[in-house]
Order: C-alpha cells, then structure tokens, then sequence
C-alpha cells in the first residue's frame, strides 16, 4: 500500500476544471456566507467555540498551497490524544476536539491478554 | 452494473428501499449489528434484534432479488455497559450458525473510553473462539484518529488476528493510510455531510489503489443514501474511471473480502440481473 500523490488523477486539470467548478465555486461560496453570518449574528457568544476556531483554523490550509489539504484539515479537526476516557462522557461526537476540556484520561493499554 | 452494499442498516429502510437498490443494480447487502439511536435495556431486545436480523430481513430483502448477510454483537455506543456486554456476549454464538450470519460486527470503538476497549477486545476474543471474520465500525468525527489508531494497535497486539481477515470501516483521509498498511481490508463510508462524499472517497482509491478497499452506503436512520453506491458508481464514470476498475470496487472487492466466510454464496438466479450481463 503506497500514496501516489502525483499523476493520480485520471483527468487533465483543464476537464476537472470544466468539470466541477461550478460545484465548488458553490461550496465556497456557502463558507464566505456561513462566515459573513457568524459576523452579522444579532448575538456575538460564538467566537470562542471550539468549533468555530477549528473551522477557522482548517480554512487557512485552503489557501497555503501545499499538498495534503484534507489530512491537514482532518487532523486539525481532530482529538489526537489516543489516552483513553475513564467513562464516556457523550453519546456522540462534535466536530471537533475540545481541547480545554480537561476529561479523565489513562494511557491505551492495548495489548491483548 | 450489479454491486454489493457491504454495510446497509435495511431495519431502518422501508421495502421501497429494496426495490429502488434492486433497481440500481444491488445483488446483495450485509448488515451489521448498530445502535439503535437509544441505549437498549436488556439482553432480551438484542435477542429480537438478532431474530430479525437473521430470519424476517433476509426475507424481506429476497423478494426484491438481493440477498441478505449480517454480522451481530453489541455496538460500540452501548459498549459502555459491561454487564449489558457479557450478557450479549452470552447469546450471540446462539445464532452464529444461521445461514446470513458472517461474523462479528460493527464492533469498535465510539468515544474510546476504557470500558468500551475492553468490550471491543470481548467480541474480537469471541470471534476468533468460533472463527468468525470481523467488521469494525470507527468512532465519529474526532474521535476517528485516536479510536482508528487505538483499534489498529489494539489488533496488531492481540495474539491470533488475521488482518485479512477484518474489516476496519469507516476510513477517511487521515486514517486510511494506517489502516491498509497493516493489512486490513478497510470501507469508505459514502454519507452526506459526516464520513467521505464520492469525490473525496474516489480520491482515496486514486491516491492508495484499488486491493482491499470497500465502498458502501451505510444507510440507517440518519442522513443517509440507500442509493449511495450507485451514486459512486456515476461519479467514478464521471472521474474517466474504466467499468472493470468501478467493478472491483463495487462487487469484486466486496465479493472477495466476504468469501473468506463459507456462508457467502451469491445465488446468481436469485439475481434480477445475471451476474457478467
């Protein structure tokens, strides 16, 4: 199993062009949008949300020019303290890690016995 | 094109489900064991479950030509409950010779705590006891590095895992790379908004190739398309991909990882469309 990071892509630039930019021009544009409304909102209580500040975060990979952008950007959204939680303190996840919560942690033990 | 849906909650589906994958070209499903959307309260509920996932869904799904595999355990967000655990634990070798049963699965990790590890390694145990292969769901959004990184070591240090013989689902671009290179088969999970759209999972298969990657729709209660597949499947011929490179993704991919059960025979008169048409 190897990355091949170049000549992948089965379509000439020009056709991925053609292709799918009205797509993602759409998408981004949604993005300036969802960023324009955080600005406009009635209530400013969200700036600090660690949702907000990954998402923030993640779109200065959009436009740095280097290669990997999604692993970068998932990594960014990502928990990446592999300690385990003492109990489970949510059903579900978020989005993003929360790095000032301070949880229960103890090192994986993960081999089997 | 025919395709196989490796992972479809079709207890969440309605029949129109059926006959709309039917249409699309689907031969086959399999279903793995998954949350309900609430904790359940006994051992009693998963006996149901199993019951239906073994007897009434292939039933169902045979009357729309596709046949029917699951995979059974306790889920990872129930995992918590190590009583809950044992007492399934308990029940599920009960049902391991019925016909569509393949395994074990989704078994795994959902927020990564201590409790749901070592039921993780409870079920992995129990299906190596009665040599069943595996299915492995990975924890959401992110939680999926750490718990995807937890499950690989987890495994690699167990005594009597056969990589070949696993499934780690889920993989996104972070993970994958891990994942395939410790010899496990591992699922690109096509969902709306969470997990991997089609273009992003096309790019995976572009960029690590084709061996031992799995496309499915995981349709259940949420989000989700029943059609995801097919929907690939359009995006792949989009993407300039030839119809033999769309195929081992699709049905010979997913063909060749179940076949390591006995169980897993496609019938190919059950099939509304003939296998190589």
């Amino acid at each position: 199993m190897t990355d091949h990071y170049q000549d992948t892509c089965p379509m000439p630039q020009s056709e991925l062009i053609a292709e799918y930019f009205m797509e993602y021009r759409a998408q981004l544009l949604d993005v300036a949008a969802f960023l324009d409304r955080m600005d406009r909102s009635v209530e400013q209580d969200g700036e600090d949300d660690f949702r907000y500040q990954a998402l923030l975060e993640s779109i200065q990979v959009l436009a740095d020019g280097q290669p990997g952008r999604v692993e970068r950007m998932q990594m960014i959204l990502s928990d990446q303290d592999t300690r385990l939680l003492e109990e489970r303190d949510s059903i579900s996840a978020y989005g993003a890690a929360d790095a000032s919560q301070q949880r229960a942690r103890t090192e994986a033990e993960p081999a089997g016995d | 094109m025919q395709y196989i849906d490796m992972h479809a909650h079709m207890v969440s589906r309605a029949t129109d489900d059926y006959k709309a994958m039917s249409l699309s070209g689907c031969v086959a499903v399999t279903e793995p064991a998954f949350w309900a959307g609430f904790d359940r309260v006994s051992v009693d509920v998963f006996r149901d479950y199993f019951n239906r996932l073994t007897e009434f869904e292939p039933e169902r799904a045979a009357k729309y030509g596709i046949q029917h595999y699951t995979w059974l355990c306790l889920n990872p967000k129930e995992a918590e409950d190590r009583e809950l655990t044992h007492q399934v634990l308990d029940i599920i070798p009960e049902y391991l010779d019925r016909p569509n049963v393949l395994g074990i699965g989704e078994i795994g990790l959902n927020r990564v705590t201590r409790n749901e590890l070592e039921s993780f390694k409870d079920h992995v145990k129990l299906a190596l006891q009665y040599e069943q292969p595996i299915h492995i769901h990975t924890p959401h959004l992110e939680d999926k590095y750490k718990g995807s990184r937890v499950i690989v070591d987890t495994l690699l240090a167990m005594d009597g895992v056969t990589p070949e013989r696993v499934m780690v689902d889920h993989a996104e671009e972070h993970t994958i790379p891990f994942i395939l290179g410790n010899g496990f088969w591992t699922g690109l999970t096509l969902y709306p908004t969470t997990k991997a759209s089609y273009q992003r999972a096309i790019d995976m298969i572009e960029r690590y190739g084709p061996d031992r990657i799995i496309v499915a729709s995981a349709c259940d209660w949420g989000p989700s398309q029943p059609l995801a597949v097919p929907n690939f499947i359009y995006e792949m011929r989009r993407r300039g991909h030839s119809e033999a490179a769309i195929k081992k993704i699709v049905f010979d991919n997913p063909r060749e990882f179940l076949s390591q059960s006995p169980k897993f025979d496609l019938h190919e008169e059950m099939m509304p469309l003939k296998l190589n048409a």
